[in-house]
């Protein structure tokens, strides 16, 4: 793997009023291109162009990171300038469920996933 | 289709989000963890890295220094859409125990954790229980059964791990896809075990 230049991926990020460190963007959370970012088809950096092609249907960070070719740490950095900026929407289960029972704590999340494996 | 919709996320409507689940795949170097991943998934395994300087520093030192040699290491993983809403991950662990710190990444909020073990190979898998126990993620053990030769009796696989009782342990083929979704299908069920336990 060629990692990508630094000038390309800003070797740091502001945190910029965010609540949670990027770093701890889970794995799976889902990220989506928006409208915005669907328009978005011109980027001077490549690989964020590739996220909002990739990301037209939802896609994990880890998805976002395998398909784009770079460290899943630099993944978490581009998608949290690209949700900054509007053009996708980051559906992170950590931060959806913060304050209540974590999906993987929840019964009713737990059978529809049993449920759904049994009908595979 | 009740994922996202991004029309709907520009606008001001509140967004009923897909949810994104995971279950992880440990065990030992060689152990069987991608094609486990493999056997279920609906996309060829997917392969990321994550650079070790990732490990005890924030993103301060993600610096691209191309001349900078930086320790990779890497994970695979797949996919499985359950319904239009709920997506399943599965997460192999690197075959490398000692890179623990993607462990933590990789852990952190999933469901459970299957641990593959090769019989001939046992104490392979003794970092991945460990590792489990103390971070208390719901797991269980799987026997990988190389060709349906086990080389040991699964009872005596059981206590030479000394597992505790209520620790589920199964044999399965790594290669057989009903196999692995009745290994997922029993991990869930553990799960749900212990949440309704308390
Ligand atoms: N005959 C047989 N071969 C298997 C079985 N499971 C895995 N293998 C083979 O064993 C080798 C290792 O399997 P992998 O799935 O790559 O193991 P892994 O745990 O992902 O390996 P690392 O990621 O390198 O730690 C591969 O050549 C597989 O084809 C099995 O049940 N029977
Ligand atoms: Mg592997």
């Amino acid at each position: 793997m060629t990692p990508p230049e630094g000038a390309r991926v800003r070797p740091y990020l502001a945190t910029r009023g965010r609540t949670r460190p990027v770093q701890e963007t889970a794995l799976e959370a889902l990220v989506s291109a928006t409208k915005s970012g669907r328009a978005h088809t011109i980027d001077a950096v490549p690989e964020r162009e590739r996220i909002l092609r990739i990301c037209l249907s939802p896609r994990s960070v880890a998805e976002v990171a395998a398909l784009v070719r770079v460290p899943i740490g630099v993944a978490r950095v581009l998608v949290a300038d690209l949700e900054t900026e509007g053009l996708v929407h980051v559906a992170d289960p950590h931060v959806a469920y913060a304050g209540r029972v974590a999906p993987a704590r929840d019964l009713n999340v737990l059978e529809r996933v049993r449920d759904g494996l049994r009908r595979l | 289709m009740a994922f996202v919709d991004s029309e709907v996320v520009d606008g001001t409507q509140a967004v009923q989000d897909a949810l994104s689940v995971k279950i992880v795949v440990a065990g030992g170097f060689g152990v069987g963890k991608t094609t486990f991943v493999g056997a279920v998934s609906e996309i060829e395994p997917l392969r990321t890295e994550a650079l070790m300087t990732e490990a005890s520093t924030s993103v301060d030192d993600l610096s691209m220094l191309p001349d900078k040699t930086t320790t990779t290491v890497a994970m695979d993983f797949g996919r499985i859409t359950l319904a239009g809403d709920l997506v399943l991950y599965l997460f192999g662990t690197p075959g490398q125990n000692r890179f623990w710190f993607m462990w933590d990444d990789i852990t952190r909020g999933a469901i459970g954790a299957v641990v593959l073990v090769d019989s001939r190979r046992l104490a392979e898998c003794f970092g991945a229980v460990d590792y489990m126990e103390r971070r208390g993620l719901p797991f269980l053990v799987a026997l990988n059964a190389f060709d349906g030769i086990q080389y040991h009796g699964v009872d005596e696989v059981r206590d030479a791990l000394r597992l505790s009782p209520e620790v589920p342990f199964v044999v399965t083929d790594a290669r057989d896809r009903e196999s692995v979704k009745q290994v997922l299908v029993r991990l869930v069920e553990h799960a749900m075990a212990i949440v309704r336990g308390g």
